[in-house]
């Protein structure tokens, strides 16, 4: 029993969101205390999992059904610090719309709680209970707003394409079920016998769940409706927060019991990687509302992380991870400046809102020219690196046609993002934004910034913590 | 030699711009502002010159060489200088300053963050110039794009937005190739530091492929024909400054590149391709040239005669013969001051009569006589006259051409007469004939700080006409060293 302690912050965890859900019933106005609480509880479980987890080889528990090693425990600390960070700028948008309630902490926290658990999987049903109960908490969030008709409409058909999802990734599990015998993962490595065409199907349908949950193309429908109708503050969490634990899925689900079988997978990944990389770029061309284009780069930059997995090598892996942590820190620079954008308790969120911007508010446009830049891929600052180190990986595998297309779309890319920075830079500039930001806001824009500008500088720190990755 | 003073030299002008950013303030100072970047600049020239004095012409081996850990097992941060590089470096910092200084007019607004992406801009330059790695040259190479974009964008002229987007784009596209051809490089010899290149050489089979990598790349910045249409646009619409640095300094970066570089790892391929930059070279120097004849617009003209000047750059360069490549380096130099000086020029009367167009001048050669001598000085210069910089620079890269093709070098030399049309028919309907604008009674001459740019302009654009030995010494050891390497590469193929 003495393991438990290995898996004490998912303990801690929901403890705390049962104890929080039970002041918040019984005490009035405490929307204010949960909120605060549920801060301490993100930061004390990451200290946790940090303390207790990170230096741990490789240890299953319950049957083999969950696993701790560097990669779960890297991406939960990843999860939580992000997770802390989306909570804590997000309150004063809450306010705004009086929409400040204790449910809206606790269900951040159940779905972190979802998110760990998927991370932690090393058996089907282990890693679809965490994702269910990761979606619920998520299809609630996106209607948060629920006076809003564009919020609840987004909630809906989150909840209603994501059922479909989890419906076929259930029958991809079962199908893999049926012809391996188990549902854990290492036995199924063992005994899986590539002639059996059944098993190809299975993949292929969890596959499509899981490039659902992460809006790769072709199964990117959801995510601009659903980020342009859900509460910023919502769609923060969106863009940042699920993708972490979706993608430390993929790379367990395809690295464990299916590396033998990378044949198979490969084109699939491939192909929803190029897919997503043009699409994003193509796309996000045509918008107008600031958060739906944020949906279409996203899509995009899934893409290119994809495209580190697609690689089946450690170093591809790795510089998935790479990716998403820098692509976390440029997404929490954007909403950032995003959540700025406030007059008269109205917050703006069309492209042309910009306008001028650097005229009115030189410091938060040089920022979030910085970012977009970044999120451009353009040297020297960091957004070019997490591309890099993807492209590097997969020359290396001499997948010359992925990483040409890759690297054409950031041009086409670059565009988009180009003219964020000409409606800031070249355009006449429109009324004043208010000034009065809270403190967290200003602090995670200049610390997103800082780092994406610094990032250059000292580049071999993010590689070498995410260098101890191994579960090949 | 433990002064890290190519480092200091990119780091400067950054600390520079830092010191400025948190400087301004709402009341914006100009005065302060402009002086402290044109002293930071200034220091940095100094720096440069005194680089140069310790700089041993008699090697060919890399000096002043510094190299950091930068990402563990591989990158390492390496910058040094040989006589090819060491040029450009000075010019560089020589041109900043008198960009700098040449603001007054034409930076109505926005001033201390138009002197901030300059000085960054100077940065990247150098780093470009200085780095012996391909990822940091990359790095460096890209990082341009951003301070440029700005110019054009914020402090452009009127169709400022579709320049600056064809600009950054254009050359963003032609890039991501090279990025492709430095990371399948590194896979291929597990290093992209280039003096452990030059060493190992790259494979034959794989050699066309990554040429043709870069040279999408350089192509595009050169510019070479048929891509050369952003060059036009981003000059007609960046101010003056812009212009300037456009010109002088950026447009070297792939003359660079294709030496050091295209030349240097992959001779061959060089070898196969030559044909195609001989055609490509003599059709911009020919067709570019025609065009500029028929220009209206004063810039729009000196940014063609720019193709055409880096056609004889790219053709020099690929006769792998040493008058050929000494004469392209030389004809970028000249080409830095030149261009310069004439964009410089059409500023001064832009700046007084808000007009590029060439019709709308005339006969003003008694009204402001200072400016007509010397904008005669820069315009012989760029048609080539004895005695400027860039005769030198033309004679010899036409010398190396005959010695490897006949037919390409009397072609070329045939551009030599259209560039002397163009340019002298441009100075002719400027300067000369009747005075029919009465507006133009009111032009007042050049002011001082016009004087003193356009001076010290002319002055190294004359000396250099006259004894251009200092650059020949510079870079001769360098160059024979490079066609030596690359003839024994070429023979054992590899």
């Amino acid at each position: 029993m003495a393991n438990l302690q290995l898996v004490f912050p998912e303990i801690f965890l929901s403890l705390s969101i049962m104890f929080l859900l039970i002041l918040g019933v019984f005490k009035k106005n405490s929307s204010k205390i949960i909120q605060n609480l549920s801060l301490v509880v993100l930061l004390v479980t990451a200290v946790i999992t940090f303390n207790e987890t990170i230096g741990i080889n490789e240890v299953k528990l319950f049957n083999n059904s969950i696993v701790i090693d560097y990669l779960s425990s890297l991406m939960k600390i990843v999860t939580l610090l992000a997770t802390f960070l989306v909570l804590i700028i997000s309150s004063n948008y809450l306010r705004t719309f009086k929409i400040f309630k204790i449910e809206y902490p606790i269900l951040i926290l159940s779905s972190v709680l979802g998110m760990m658990i998927m991370i932690n999987s090393n058996d089907l049903i282990v890693f679809y209970m965490g994702l269910e109960l990761q979606s619920l908490a998520l299809y609630v969030l996106a209607t948060f707003n629920r006076d809003q008709i564009k919020s609840s409409e987004a909630g809906l058909k989150y909840f209603v394409l994501s059922a479909l999802s989890s419906g076929l990734l259930l029958y991809g599990c079962s199908l893999i079920y049926g012809f391996t015998g188990s549902t854990n993962f290492n036995i199924i490595a063992n005994q899986l016998n590539s002639d059996e065409y059944a098993i190809t199907f299975g993949i292929v349908f969890i596959l499509v769940g899981l490039a659902f949950k992460i809006s790769a193309v072709p199964f990117h429908m959801w995510a601009p409706d659903v980020y342009e109708g859900s509460p910023t503050s919502v769609t923060l969490f969106f863009t940042m927060v699920p993708k972490i634990a979706a993608l430390t899925v993929f790379i367990r689900f395809l690295y464990v019991p299916f590396l033998n079988l990378i044949d198979q997978w490969q084109m699939i990944l491939i192909f929803l990687s190029i897919a997503s990389m043009l699409f994003g770029a193509v796309a996000a061309i045509g918008q107008t509302n600031l958060k739906r284009l944020v949906a279409y780069s996203s899509i995009g930059h899934v893409g290119y992380a994809l495209a580190g997995v697609a690689t089946g090598t450690n170093d591809g892996m790795q510089s998935s991870v790479i990716y998403i942590i820098i692509y976390i820190l440029m997404n929490l620079g954007l909403f950032s400046c995003l959540l700025m954008m406030k007059r008269e308790n109205q917050y703006y969120e069309k492209i042309e809102d910009l306008s001028g911007l650097s005229k009115n508010h030189p410091m938060l446009a040089l920022s979030l020219m910085i970012v977009l830049f970044s999120l451009a891929g353009i040297p020297p600052l960091a957004g070019f690196f997490a591309k890099f180190y993807v492209f590097k990986s997969v020359i290396e595998q001499s997948m010359y046609f992925l990483a040409i297309v890759g690297l054409l779309s950031t041009v086409i890319a670059a565009f988009y993002y180009l003219r964020l920075i000409k409606i800031m830079y070249f355009d006449k500039e429109k009324e004043k934004y208010d000034t009065d930001h809270g403190f967290w806001l200003k602090f995670s824009l200049t610390f997103s910034t800082l780092l994406i500008l610094v990032y250059f500088i000292f580049p071999s720190q993010l590689i070498e913590v995410v260098s101890r990755i191994n579960i090949i | 030699m433990n002064f890290p003073i190519l480092s200091s030299l990119i780091l400067l002008p950054t600390v520079g711009a830092f010191f400025l950013f948190f400087t301004r303030s709402e009341k914006q100072n100009n005065f302060t502002v402009k002086y402290v970047a044109l002293f930071t600049s200034f220091v940095n020239f100094l720096l440069s010159i005194y680089l140069w004095i310790l700089f041993d012409q008699t090697t060919s081996a890399f000096q002043f060489v510094e190299e950091r850990i930068w990402i563990e097992d591989f990158i390492n941060y390496k910058v040094g200088v040989d006589g090819i590089s060491i040029l450009f470096i000075l010019l560089t910092t020589f041109i900043t300053p008198l960009c700098i200084l040449s603001v007054n007019n034409s930076i109505k607004e926005r001033l201390s963050e138009f002197l901030i992406a300059v000085l960054i801009m100077e940065s990247f330059m150098i780093g470009v110039f200085c780095s012996l790695d391909l990822v940091i040259f990359y790095l460096f190479f890209e990082a341009g794009l951003i301070p440029m974009f700005l110019i054009i964008g914020i402090w452009g002229g009127a169709r400022r937005v579709y320049s600056a987007f064809k600009f950054f784009l254009y050359t963003l596209l032609g890039s991501v190739l090279m990025l492709v051809a430095i990371i399948t490089i590194y896979w291929l010899t597990g290093t992209t530091d280039v003096i452990e290149l030059y060493n190992l050489g790259i494979e034959t089979k794989y050699q066309n492929l990554l040429w043709l990598a870069f040279f999408s790349s350089f192509a595009v910045k050169t510019p070479m024909w048929p891509v050369h249409t952003w060059l036009p646009d981003a000059h007609v619409e960046a101010p003056t400054a812009g212009s300037v640095l456009l010109a002088a300094i950026l447009l070297k970066m792939a003359g660079y590149g294709f030496i050091r570089f295209s030349l240097g790892l992959f001779p061959v391929a060089s070898e196969v391709f030559t044909p195609l930059i001989y055609t490509l070279s003599v059709i911009a120097i020919i067709f570019t040239s025609f065009i500029a004849l028929m220009q209206e617009d004063m810039k729009k003209l000196i940014a063609y005669s720019s193709v055409a000047h880096m056609g004889y750059v790219t053709l020099g360069i690929f006769t792998i013969q040493q008058q050929g490549i000494e004469g392209s380096i030389i004809q970028m130099i000249s080409h830095g001051l030149v261009s310069a000086a004439l964009f410089l020029c059409v500023g001064v009367v832009y700046d007084r009569m808000h007009s590029r167009l060439i019709n709308t001048y005339g006969g003003i050669v008694s009204i402001i006589p200072k400016y007509s001598v010397l904008f005669m000085l820069f315009t012989l210069a760029a048609l080539g006259l004895p005695g400027t910089s860039g005769f030198v620079g033309e004679f010899l890269i036409l010398m190396g051409a005959f010695k490897d093709n006949f037919l390409v070098a009397v072609i070329a030399s045939i551009g030599v007469i259209i560039g002397a049309a163009y340019m002298l028919w441009l100075y002719k309907r400027v300067i000369f004939g009747k005075l029919i604008n009465t507006d133009l009674k009111r032009m007042i001459d050049l002011n001082r700080s016009e004087s003193i740019i356009l001076t010290s302009l002319a002055i190294p654009t004359l000396f250099f006409g006259f004894y251009p030995d200092p650059l020949i010494s510079t870079i001769e050891v360098s160059i024979s060293d490079l066609i030596e390497t690359y003839n024994f590469r070429l023979a054992s193929k590899i």
